[in-house]
């Protein structure tokens, strides 16, 4: 115990970069990072569910424009949709006299608003996926017990989609955790953006990003055990009885 | 071409940028996913360890910061290796990392480790028997890779494939983070100029989406030309 | 008569897929005790005829009449449609349906799946449909395997767990197709033994089945089916033991 006290004192000691200072960065680029990320996952799945379930619409003017959306943010870069949005809002003549520059001046709002785009467009299309693959007996049965179809959509629908769409949607999850490292573009003060500060002022690469990479690691291994237990409690009903 | 205030011809450049850098990255990707498909099928136990060390690394930390770590970083280790040259040896030289070989690494980096899954999944999907026979008729290792495993081995990874392939062109668009004038950086530049960030962004978008397009046409093609033998018979 | 009105009745009702017509004006009429069986080659439309009973498929023409009450249909571009779903719906909940493959709702327990249609479509109350459904559960022999997901369970345990699903409903009439098709041989015997208690029980059945000492064991009318149209009908004893028509000995006639 005491040499791991002395080990880790004189490890602090050698090194001028990890100053408790440089950490605060990390911290504070930790909370930035996890709150643009819940906030629009959050939002981009209240978004996606409605979507989905009118993607499959008999009706083309609903369907197509959801295609549409899904088509255009899955087909192009994330980075592309961020400066769209991102120099769109600062350049809209006037805007910044009106009320709106208080919310937008921040580029977390611009950030915001385009990950949610980008993870709602994904989202739907897995979610698409999942309503699409519900067997057609269950839905057979459903309806020769007289539910409507709100009734059917709710009970037996949603509840079977979702567990199926949970691994690709954990999926997505890790994914919009790694696409938002480009919120460091926009000036914002992420994890990354952290790492470039901390690089660009002691001119330490390996120091600054590889720290930084094992941070994204962990919190990629986290989410990848939060949807294995997940699934594991979602998912039983789709596994045979042993034995 | 139009001329966009002077931008329209550079943003063609840029867009070939694009284009080369996504095409070499994949060429790269392919070539690291099939050496790890192969190490992490091999009996090395060594092998089988580094290769899924570099998976698993590669797949937890986001692009951007692996391309900064080995733009920035790479820098720095080869003037540290110039250095030591010039120190114990007297040999001058320099070597400057163009953002464009950083480019292609590190998505090709990146890739491999995504395609090297994509192969494991595809040799594994080949029917053990086909190989066997192959061996049975006195063909050597390679042999049997050339022409029997590897054309079977296409038709269940050509899916996998197109897909990181798609993914893959939309990273192309980290590379103007870290300076390189592909078609996003040049677009970017235009808008702060111009004040017109719609256009140019708009016209980068459906670039993206015409390369898309035209390689989902491409892809369709190939997958028929390996589904061969395995058509569904109606 | 003016007590109660007749379970359920089926008049002329035709059917096409595109260019093939299907059912050819099928009528029937179920009174209450009734167990029909419906017979006949595949393609004879036996399926398709049971599933216009409760509107899975649309019928292009012919009534349909629950519990004395007719559904309405309108004409649409797109051919005929009810015209009130709510009405659907209820009848629905009227005649309840036991198909080839189950279709037990994967994600919910056999338990949940009896509950499910009581609570949800005829708002009984959760504790009296699991109640309920502990009875039935007990009936068909499958109590221990109420909190099993129907993937835990055997063929012949997960449809008749799909019986009870259907008992809980409480329905006037109950409309099997094929329930037995998908089972393997050995799990046959005890689906059957709880579709026999059922009709001794003076359920009202109509039954498309393969099985033809059910039919003629169980039955209190054989019909049977070829391209769309009944070729044969009547009481067991005449239909399977003294046919008349020339198609169906030869549907009878043993195969080797």
């Amino acid at each position: 115990m005491e040499s791991l006290t002395t080990w880790l004192k004189n490890l602090l000691a050698d090194n001028s970069i990890f100053t408790l200072q440089t950490l605060s960065f990390y911290g504070e680029g930790l909370a930035n990072t996890v709150q643009l990320v819940f906030l629009s996952l959050i939002i981009g799945l209240l978004l996606a569910i409605p979507l989905a379930i009118a993607r499959g619409s008999k009706r083309a003017w609903i369907r197509l424009p959801i295609f549409f959306y899904c088509y255009v943010f899955r087909g192009t870069p994330l980075l592309v949709q961020l400066y769209l949005i991102y120099y769109g809002v600062v350049f809209v003549e006037g805007i910044q006299d009106t009320w709106l520059w208080v919310i937008l001046e921040e580029p977390f709002v611009p950030a915001l608003i385009a990950f949610t785009l980008n993870t709602g467009a994904y989202t739907t299309e897995i979610f698409r996926g999942a309503i699409k693959s519900t067997p057609r007996g269950e839905i057979e049965a459903a309806r020769a017990y007289g539910m409507s179809w709100s009734l059917m959509l709710r009970r037996i629908v949603l509840p079977s989609a979702f567990r199926r769409a949970l691994p690709a949607y954990g999926n997505e999850v890790i994914f919009m955790l790694h696409a938002s490292a480009i919120a460091s573009v926009v000036t914002i003060m992420d994890l990354t953006g952290a790492a470039r500060f901390v690089y660009a002022r002691f001119y330490a690469p390996f120091d600054a990003f590889l720290f930084v990479a094992a941070i994204y690691l962990c919190l990629t291994f986290g989410i990848i055990y939060l949807f294995r237990h997940l699934e594991k409690r979602l998912l039983a009903h789709l596994k045979p009885a042993s034995g | 071409m139009i001329n966009l205030h002077g931008y329209g011809p550079r943003l063609m450049e840029g867009a070939l940028v694009t284009i080369e850098l996504a095409v070499l990255s994949l060429i790269l990707a392919i070539v690291l996913g099939l050496a790890t498909a192969s190490a992490k099928m091999s009996r090395s136990w060594a092998l089988h360890r580094f290769a899924t060390l570099y998976t698993t690394v590669i797949r937890g930390v986001p692009d951007l910061v692996l391309m900064m770590l080995l733009f920035f970083g790479g820098q720095i280790g080869i003037n540290q290796v110039t250095d030591w040259l010039y120190y114990q040896f007297d040999i001058d030289i320099f070597i400057n990392v163009n953002e464009f070989v950083a480019g292609v690494g590190t998505i090709g980096l990146i890739f491999g480790a995504y395609m090297g899954e994509t192969f494991r999944g595809a040799f594994l999907a080949v029917d053990s028997g086909q190989i066997e026979a192959g061996r049975a008729y006195g063909m050597s290792h390679s042999l049997v890779f050339r022409r029997i495993r590897f054309p079977q081995m296409m038709r269940h990874a050509l899916p996998g494939l197109s897909n990181n392939w798609m993914v893959l062109l939309k990273t192309t668009a980290l590379v103007s983070v870290i300076g390189l004038s592909d078609m996003v950086k040049i677009a970017s530049e235009a808008s702060k100029a111009t004040r017109e960030p719609f256009t140019f962004m708009f016209i980068v978008a459906v670039i993206y989406l015409l390369i898309a397009s035209v390689s989902e046409w491409g892809f369709a093609r190939l997958q028929k030309r390996y589904d061969v033998g395995f058509e569904e018979v109606d | 008569m003016a007590d109660t009105p007749i379970p359920l009745e089926v008049r002329n009702i035709t059917k096409r897929f595109g260019d093939t017509e299907v059912l050819k004006g099928l009528s029937l009429q179920a009174s209450k005790g009734d167990v029909i069986t419906l017979i006949g080659a595949s393609g004879s439309g036996k399926s398709t005829f049971l599933r216009c009973m409760n509107l899975l498929e649309q019928p292009d023409q012919g009534d349909l009449i629950v519990h004395g009450e007719t559904i309405r249909f309108k004409e649409t571009k797109k051919g005929r449609e009810p015209e009130d779903w709510k009405q659907v719906v209820n009848m629905r909940a009227k005649l309840s349906m036991v198909f080839q493959s189950f279709n037990l709702w994967a994600h919910m327990t056999l338990l949940e799946n009896v509950i499910e249609a009581p609570v949800h479509v005829l708002g009984k109350s959760k504790q009296e449909a699991t109640r309920h459904a502990h009875e039935l559960l007990q009936r068909v022999g499958l109590d221990d395997r109420a909190y099993y997901y129907p993937a835990q369970m055997s063929g012949g345990q997960q449809q008749r767990g799909a019986i009870a699903r259907a008992l809980a409903m409480d329905p006037e009439v109950m409309l099997f197709d094929e329930p037995t098709s998908a089972l393997d041989p050995e799990l046959v015997g005890d689906v059957l033994k709880v579709m026999r208690d059922l009709a001794e029980e003076g359920r009202t059945m109509i039954v498309v089945t393969h099985e033809m000492a059910f039919a003629r064991d169980v039955s209190t009318q054989v019909i049977y089916l070829h391209q769309g149209q009944v070729e044969e009908a009547g009481p067991p004893d005449q239909v399977l033991g003294n046919p008349s028509s020339e198609r169906l000995k030869q549907f009878l006639a043993p195969k080797h």
